[in-house]
């Protein structure tokens, strides 16, 4: 049995999608970085999980955005709409919390740069994957 | 990264914002500091000195003393000397070269040159005479440029050494000249990567055969690589006539000046320690330097206190940290050292000198201004007491930031000013 969609189509643009996935594998490249730190005390994986991070800010810092608005126009709120945004708004500012975190020097950002690094890692997947999951079949619910 | 930017100026100068008044009260000075719990922040504090003029204003001196401008429009002077005919030489840089390795480096440079003169680095030494001893310095010529970045200044038997960024030079000089004679001579090429403390401060034995170089660390604590602190955070001994050295002392996070004490021969020295552990830690210092001890850096302050962020960790050199000899508090930056002499007056015979450059990482300022520390029986005993103060005015505006501190045979004090680009005299009046 087959229902058409109860809402307007909501088309995921080409820039949301890059900027929302691409928060994916930059938080992940921290956590992955921030691994290799903690386990060589190598200092440049610290150098690097800080500007993978930044750049990951950078992005889901835009896709934010487009959720924002995207929350707004949608017709029902309540839902996807809704649950996406405050994924990204959390991924967001822990991931700006953390980055913090990894503004402290040295062994300084251990370990809390790295259990921050998980956390934000798993909600940017869980917000990119309902936010495309939304955007794409356009259902709300 | 913008956002990432923007958010992190936007809080450090809500940080910037908050609060005034007196930081001295908390810090523990003295001989047997007694410091308090580590504390971390996500946001560290910043209070950057905000710069003014001086105009008709002037350093605050002791009663009795008077404080005159001798030289104006320096070009970042940091050490001065004063040579046997009592000419002054000032040397006048501004160094370093430390790539910017993560966000906060980037923002951090920003905020931080605020508080520092916008005028471009000398790399010379300027020569400051008073031909009629009248306390005015009517002739005022560059005695030495192309230099790199020199900072560490002394003279014995003829010879004027210099201590670049990245090099220990020499110059010959004769009584009364105003121009070196020709380019220096290398002694030997001091740590020069990265250059993340980037002076080289520099004192003579009183034979005349052995110099001490302060290096300073390549980090606040580690975080550029352990591997680039080789041949950093120490003081090394140079034989003046081949250039040989060796490690005199090390551990000693950045040792920003180095002074021989009159009568012992002894090596004495002010270090910067490090940042980021609360506003009352680690407290800078003021300590005779011990051949061949260790002063805890990085891996522990102030004897055996260790700092987690120094890792690996090594239990060895902890163990065998010493403690420095007298606090002066934490985040002063103490820049300039040298030991009194009776022609300072009674209050002030005894001691030395410390010239302090202030805080940029504690909402209280502290430093700010020269102490003067007591000494009886060639230690240091008792509180520190203002020399000179009104650097950072009430207003909360910062005029002036002392760096080297230099006892004129003659009685006076000399004080560089690398904000203002001036040159104090404290003399005693008649």
């Amino acid at each position: 049995m087959t229902t058409l969609p109860a809402y307007p189509t909501v088309r995921p643009g080409p820039l949301h999608s890059i900027l929302l996935a691409g928060a994916v594998p930059l938080f992940l490249g921290a956590l992955l970085s921030d691994i290799a730190y903690g386990q060589t005390y190598q200092i440049q994986w610290a150098n690097f999980a800080s500007w993978l991070i930044a750049g990951a800010l950078v992005f889901s810092g835009f896709a934010l955005l487009f959720a924002l608005v995207n929350l707004l126009r949608a017709e029902r709120k309540a839902g996807r709409p809704a649950a996406y945004f405050l994924l990204l708004l959390a991924t967001w500012v822990l991931g700006l919390v953390n980055a913090f975190q990894h503004a402290k020097d040295a062994y300084a950002m251990m370990p809390g740069g790295l259990i921050l690094s998980v956390i934000v890692t798993v909600l940017a997947i869980a917000a990119t994957w309902i936010g495309l999951t939304n955007l794409r079949s356009g259902v709300a619910q | 990264m913008k956002p990432f930017h923007t958010l992190s100026v936007l809080s450090a100068a809500l940080l910037l914002t908050a609060c005034g008044g007196e930081g001295d009260k908390t810090q523990a000075r003295g001989p047997d500091p007694k410091l308090p719990e580590q504390q971390s922040s996500l946001l560290p504090s910043m209070k950057i000195a905000e710069p003014a003029p001086w105009g008709e204003q002037k350093p605050k001196v002791p009663e009795g003393y008077s404080v005159t401008a001798i030289a104006t429009d320096l070009a970042i002077p940091r050490q001065t000397l004063v040579l046997p005919n009592g000419d002054i030489l000032v040397a006048e840089g501004r160094g370093g070269s430390a790539a910017k390795l993560k966000p906060k480096d980037v923002i951090a440079s920003v905020i931080k040159a605020e508080g520092n003169t916008r005028v471009k680095g000398g790399n010379r030494l300027t020569l400051l005479r008073d031909a009629d001893g009248d306390g005015t310095y009517e002739l005022k010529t560059v005695f030495a440029d192309n230099l790199n970045a020199p900072y560490g200044l002394a003279y014995a038997d003829g010879k004027l050494y210099v201590a670049n960024q990245d090099a220990l030079v020499r110059f010959d000089y004769a009584d009364g000249q105003t121009k070196a004679s020709g380019p220096p001579t290398k002694i030997t090429d001091l740590p020069a990567q990265i250059n993340h403390h980037w002076t080289k401060s520099l004192a003579v034995s009183e034979d005349g055969r052995q110099l001490y170089v302060g290096i300073g660390s390549n980090s606040n604590i580690t975080e550029r690589g352990m591997e680039v602190e080789i041949d950093r955070a120490m003081v090394w001994q140079i034989d003046a006539a081949t250039g040989a050295h060796k490690p005199y002392a090390t551990g000693i996070r950045n040792p920003t000046a180095l002074t021989i004490q009159p009568g012992s021969g002894q090596l004495w020295a002010v270090a910067n320690e490090r940042d980021e552990l609360g506003p009352d830690l680690v407290p800078d210092y003021l300590t005779s330097v011990r051949e061949g001890a260790f002063y805890g850096w990085p891996y522990s302050y102030w004897g055996q206190n260790v700092d987690p962020r120094a890792q690996p960790q090594n239990p060895a050199k902890v163990a065998a940290a010493i403690k420095p000899d007298y606090s002066l508090g934490s985040h002063v930056a103490a820049l300039g050292v040298d030991f009194s002499i009776p022609a300072m007056g009674e209050k002030f015979a005894d001691g030395a000198f410390v010239g302090e450059h202030g805080s940029w990482n504690r909402d209280n300022p502290v430093g700010y201004k020269v102490i003067f520390v007591p000494f009886s029986n060639g230690k240091p005993a008792g509180e520190p007491i203002d020399f000179a103060t009104g650097f950072r005015g009430d207003d909360g505006k910062t005029r002036g930031r002392p760096v080297g501190v230099t006892v004129d045979p003659k009685g006076a004090l000399i004080i560089a000013d690398d904000l203002a680009n001036t040159i104090w005299r404290v003399t005693r009046n008649r």
